[in-house]
């Protein structure tokens, strides 16, 4: 696993308080680790944090999976 | 329209002295001081160094941490005490009409530590106004009736009252009217407080509202005394199932006691001072015995606000003497400030527990701390001073006060008295 994938799903396992084993790849915030509206944002925003990137609204919301996360952050890293 | 009769059929409390109620009895019942140096954060810059915090309250006993992240301790404290009562009320949730369910909650300030931290957060940061989504639905007052209502499913009317420290009489009151108009079958009612932060005592250090006695933290709070020097802040929450007397008889619930009166008023006068001669005082329990029907000579006990404050206590007790006449000395008046501190928006529910207890246990709660003798208090009050008193109380009632000036005060009665 990349560093920014380890980073990223240390990220959700904190603000979802979910199980480390069900931070998949595919795994959707909202469907599979029970992300209400509010959940997402915060997350977005940890992300940006923890990665010092700006993540517009109208991008943020095409990332609902961990897949989408860690890859729009490896992109952005560049 | 005739009105119904309204009972009170659970109780529940978190409070500095003991963390339910079996626990807050004992701690009332013998004289326990909640106050204690300041463990939350460090002190050493603040006037005063102590307060009534929770002892050995750990959220996530009651919260998995997800939840307990989303929730600002005012709504924390407000959900467990919430559940205590309903689990003592014996409701089968599956049973009742929940469209007739009601939370109707008080809370003075709401989420200050959330509140405190969001903004610090921005002040620290270069001006982007990186606030995190939660802030404000952590924040708010009403979000505490909305958590419980979220929680159990109770879609009758919801929503928070916020008087200051009377903030939770209001929501008693309000409680008691819905349910005497027919509106509903029951209401979780009660206040919750966590104002114990940097920016709470820092504000009401900066009022000179606070006791300033570090060096004797356990008895600073000290209502009556004439050596009183100010409140001492506390936190915690005190809930109440109100319900309609045929509906709680129909499900052979526990009556503690039936809800016969509310009394609400304002000075008119100051921002944050008592009207020195009590005028609004004065009035809140006549529109209280009023509206219970009842007669001064009727009280047997009256759990005051006396909050420890030089101006507060002696105002309310001359408005007491106006009211009550000859038979105030014949009253057991306490302050369970005095173990507890104020809990502000949570003061009128935990007071009003305190005193549905002391009827039900034939026991009135001390006023403790006291050693000295105030010459501005008339000698013939029955403060109930240092150790509980044997007492029939058929007739209690509870005063709160809030800054803003505004007064409530509620009555309760023995149901067969």
């Amino acid at each position: 696993m990349s560093d920014i994938a380890s980073r990223v799903k240390a990220i959700i396992v904190d603000k979802l308080g979910v199980d480390e084993n069900e931070v998949v790849t595919e795994a959707s915030f909202t469907n599979d680790l029970g992300a209400d509206s509010l959940d997402t944002v915060e997350l977005i925003m940890e992300f940006e944090k923890e990665f010092d990137i700006q993540i517009p609204d109208d991008q943020a919301e095409n990332i609902a999976t961990v897949g989408q996360a860690v890859s729009y952050i490896e992109d952005a890293k560049k | 329209m005739e009105l119904k009769r309204v009972v009170v059929t659970g109780l529940g409390a978190l409070t500095p002295i003991g963390n339910n109620i079996q626990e807050y009895w004992e701690g009332l019942s013998t004289g326990k001081s909640g106050c204690a140096p300041i463990t939350y954060f460090d002190t050493e810059k603040f006037k005063t160094k102590f307060a009534c915090e929770l002892k050995n309250f750990d959220a996530l006993e009651f919260f998995d941490r997800k939840e307990a992240r989303k929730l600002d301790k005012f709504a924390q404290y407000a959900l467990v005490a919430s559940d205590e009562a309903i689990n003592d009320a014996g409701i089968d949730l599956d049973k009742v009409d929940k469209f007739r369910v009601g939370v109707i909650w008080g809370a003075g300030i709401g989420g200050l530590e959330t509140f405190q931290n969001e903004v610090l957060n921005f002040g620290a940061g270069d001006g982007t106004p990186r606030f995190n989504p939660f802030f404000i639905p952590k924040m708010i007052a009403d979000i505490a009736p909305g958590n419980i209502s979220i929680k159990h499913g109770f879609m009758g009317p919801n929503y928070t009252t916020v008087s200051a420290c009377a903030s939770s009489a209001n929501a008693m009151i309000d409680a008691l009217n819905y349910i005497r108009l027919g509106h509903c079958d029951i209401i979780v009612t009660g206040g919750s407080e966590a104002a114990v932060t940097p920016a709470g005592m820092g504000g009401f250090n900066a009022m000179h509202a606070l006791s300033t006695r570090n060096e004797d933290a356990d008895t600073a709070s000290r209502p009556f005394d004439a050596t009183r020097d100010g409140f001492v802040l506390g936190e915690g929450s005190g809930a109440l199932i109100l319900e309609e007397y045929e509906h709680a008889k129909a499900r052979g619930a526990k009556i503690y006691a039936e809800v016969v009166g509310g009394g609400m008023s304002s000075d008119a006068y100051h921002m944050t001072a008592p009207h020195p001669e009590g005028i609004g005082v004065e009035r809140v329990m006549l529109n209280c015995l009023n509206d219970a029907g009842l007669k001064p000579e009727d009280v047997d006990h009256i759990n005051t606000h006396g909050t420890s404050t030089p101006l507060g206590d002696v105002a309310e007790l001359k408005a007491i003497s106006k009211v009550f006449g000859e038979h105030a000395a014949h009253i057991n008046i306490n302050s369970t400030k005095s173990m507890t501190g104020h809990l502000l928006g949570a003061a009128g529910a935990i007071e009003s527990i305190a005193a549905i207890l002391a009827m039900q246990h034939s026991l009135v709660p001390p006023t403790i701390n006291h050693t000295t003798v105030d010459e501005n208090i008339d000698p013939s009050f029955n403060l109930t001073l240092n150790k509980a008193q044997k007492k029939e109380v058929n007739v209690a009632m509870s005063n709160t006060f809030g800054f803003g000036g505004h007064n409530a005060c509620v009555l309760f009665k023995k149901l067969d008295a």
